[in-house]
């Protein structure tokens, strides 16, 4: 039993479109993922594809007019509103994306001193400099304020601050944007050490490549539900063992591995298709893929939401 | 031909020099790929060229001449598309008139960009950040201008879309002789689309925050 697993979620936004016509926006459809302690999973795709409604979602953040349907379960039983509430900050911690999540107005020491004390820990400032440390963070800079920090200090302070009670679930938000490429691999091993550390990590971004570095498994998420869930090494050479086709595209896209350009984009949520909703952009479409959503299934060492993924390997 | 003609540049008297001597060409139908740590002053180089900044010294120059004034009515000559889109455009314009602005939208480039008609009557809040930046790529290319910098252009963007985008720049480049330069520190990026590469090197300063003559820019050729 994985720490944390998501089963069948979706999620549909009630919206007022014009007066009182209500309209129902189906923004994610089917979300899979199942993450172990000591495991770290990449949650990979394209923006609006559901990755950081996900993240939302674990830490009880969406807002009143999002509709939940399928199953979370944390630690054994199911994560409701209640149980997010008192979880988050605590067990479950979200590295947010933006630096902007810091207080303008508070030093960085302040701040890391509230979470250690909503967190629950006996002396919050101790383990506040127990957290600045353990991200090389300079006892003085908990004086100072955001603005007084270069971008990679303020992401190690949100690592810091985010993680200061030991969570066992840990969920990062797109953390390397805009970073230079060292301080890139610095913030993935920081998540890595978490994950060796006996955490459970997510961590969502759009550079595959900088996830396989440091993923155990790779999810790939698509208009909102999850296309494959496949072992990292299984990205490799030609992609023979990746099985769904816009995991495939995805891989060929990369500059490394063919720079290859799928065209289209994804279906907004107020035009899916009816069938898989990859269908206009598939090679390998049959008219059987445009009757209903297809279902996850096993294929290989993945988990495949395709009718055509076949075990090549097997 | 491009030209940066000894570029220097500080935000003001007495603070440190972010370029001091720049020295760089991008001629048209070429790729160049500009390279640099964080905070070296690549962004600043591309906001020179397209002429959101004035150098303290030195000359952008275009075929031999000045560019023409930023306040003249056309198109300016070097186009800049920047790593945030949604700062590049007015956040109240829908977005046919952020496109119109440059002339008459070429439906075979918004298709190629995978612009969907259904796009115009939004605002670019409605937009993700990376379908806004293929608004603003469209902008750029429309206008027609000889020169396009594009800085961190597909940094925030999955492979397929960074794919797409960087497929119809080179498409440009090949088929207009669009002179093209790359702001990029993923080297893999620029070994796909640049001719050559050139690296902005680390400034150094004495204490007295004197700079010393910066080392001549290399110009090193991306080996395939």
């Amino acid at each position: 039993m994985s720490l944390l697993s998501v089963e069948g979620f979706a999620l549909t936004f009630l919206q007022y479109a014009s007066g009182l016509r209500r309209r129902r926006l189906e923004v994610i459809s089917g979300l899979d993922l199942d993450v172990d302690a000591g495991e770290l999973v990449a949650v990979v795709g394209a923006s609006g594809s559901g990755k950081s409604l996900l993240a939302h979602a674990l830490l009880g953040l969406l807002p009143s007019n999002a509709i939940e349907t399928g199953r979370i379960t944390y630690d054994g039983s199911p994560l409701d509103a209640a149980r997010r509430r008192a979880l988050r900050g605590r067990e479950i911690a979200l590295i947010p994306q933006s630096v902007t999540y810091l207080d303008p107005l508070a030093t960085v020491g302040t701040q890391a001193r509230r979470s250690a004390e909503l967190a629950g820990t006996a002396d919050p400032a101790a383990a506040a400099r127990v957290a600045f440390r353990r991200l090389d963070l300079a006892d003085d800079i908990a004086g100072r304020y955001p603005h007084e920090l270069s971008g990679g200090m303020a992401r190690r302070v949100l690592t810091a601050t985010a993680t200061i009670g030991t969570p066992r679930l840990v969920v990062a938000d797109e953390p390397t944007p805009g970073l230079h490429p060292a301080m890139v691999t610095e913030t993935l091993q920081g998540l890595r050490r978490m994950a060796e550390a006996g955490a459970a990590v997510v961590l969502i971004t759009h550079d595959l490549l900088a996830a396989l570095t440091v993923a155990d498994r790779v999810a790939v998420f698509y208009a909102g539900s999850t296309v494959e869930v496949a072992p990292t090494a299984s990205f490799a050479g030609d992609g023979a063992a990746l099985h769904h086709p816009y995991t495939r595209a995805l891989w060929h896209a990369l500059p490394a591995h063919g720079f290859l350009p799928l065209a289209g984009a994804q279906p907004p949520p107020t035009d899916l298709p009816p069938g898989c909703l990859f269908t206009d952009r598939c090679p390998l479409v049959i008219p059987d893929c445009r009757r209903a959503r297809p279902a996850t299934r096993q294929v290989g060492p993945s988990l495949v939401r395709c009718i055509r993924a076949e075990a090549r390997d097997a | 031909m491009l030209e940066a003609r000894d570029l220097w540049f500080r935000y003001r008297r007495g603070a440190r020099w972010v370029l001091a001597g720049l020295d760089l060409r991008v001629a048209p139908g070429e790729v160049v790929g500009l390279r640099g740590p964080s905070g070296q002053g690549k962004t600043t180089v591309a906001r020179l060229l397209a002429g959101y900044l004035q150098p303290a010294r030195g000359h952008v120059l275009i075929d031999g001449a000045p560019p023409p004034a930023a306040t003249s009515r056309r198109p300016q000559p070097v186009q800049l598309v920047s790593q945030h889109p949604e700062l590049a455009v007015d956040p109240r314009w829908r977005l046919a008139e952020i496109l119109a602005e440059v002339g008459d939208p070429d439906p075979s480039l918004l298709a190629s960009l995978s612009i969907a008609p259904g796009w115009r009557d939004r605002f670019p809040n409605e937009l993700s950040g990376g379908e806004l930046q293929r608004i603003t790529v469209a902008r750029a290319l429309l206008s027609a201008a000889p020169y396009v910098v594009a800085d961190e252009v597909s940094a925030m963007l999955d492979p397929i879309t960074q794919a797409q985008i960087w497929h119809v720049l080179l498409d440009r480049v090949r088929r207009h002789r669009l002179g093209l330069l790359a702001i990029c520190h993923d080297d893999s990026l620029l070994h796909a689309v640049a001719d050559r590469v050139v690296d902005l090197p680390h400034l150094v300063t004495r204490p007295d925050n004197q700079l010393r003559p910066p080392a001549p820019l290399s110009g090193t050729r991306v080996t395939t």
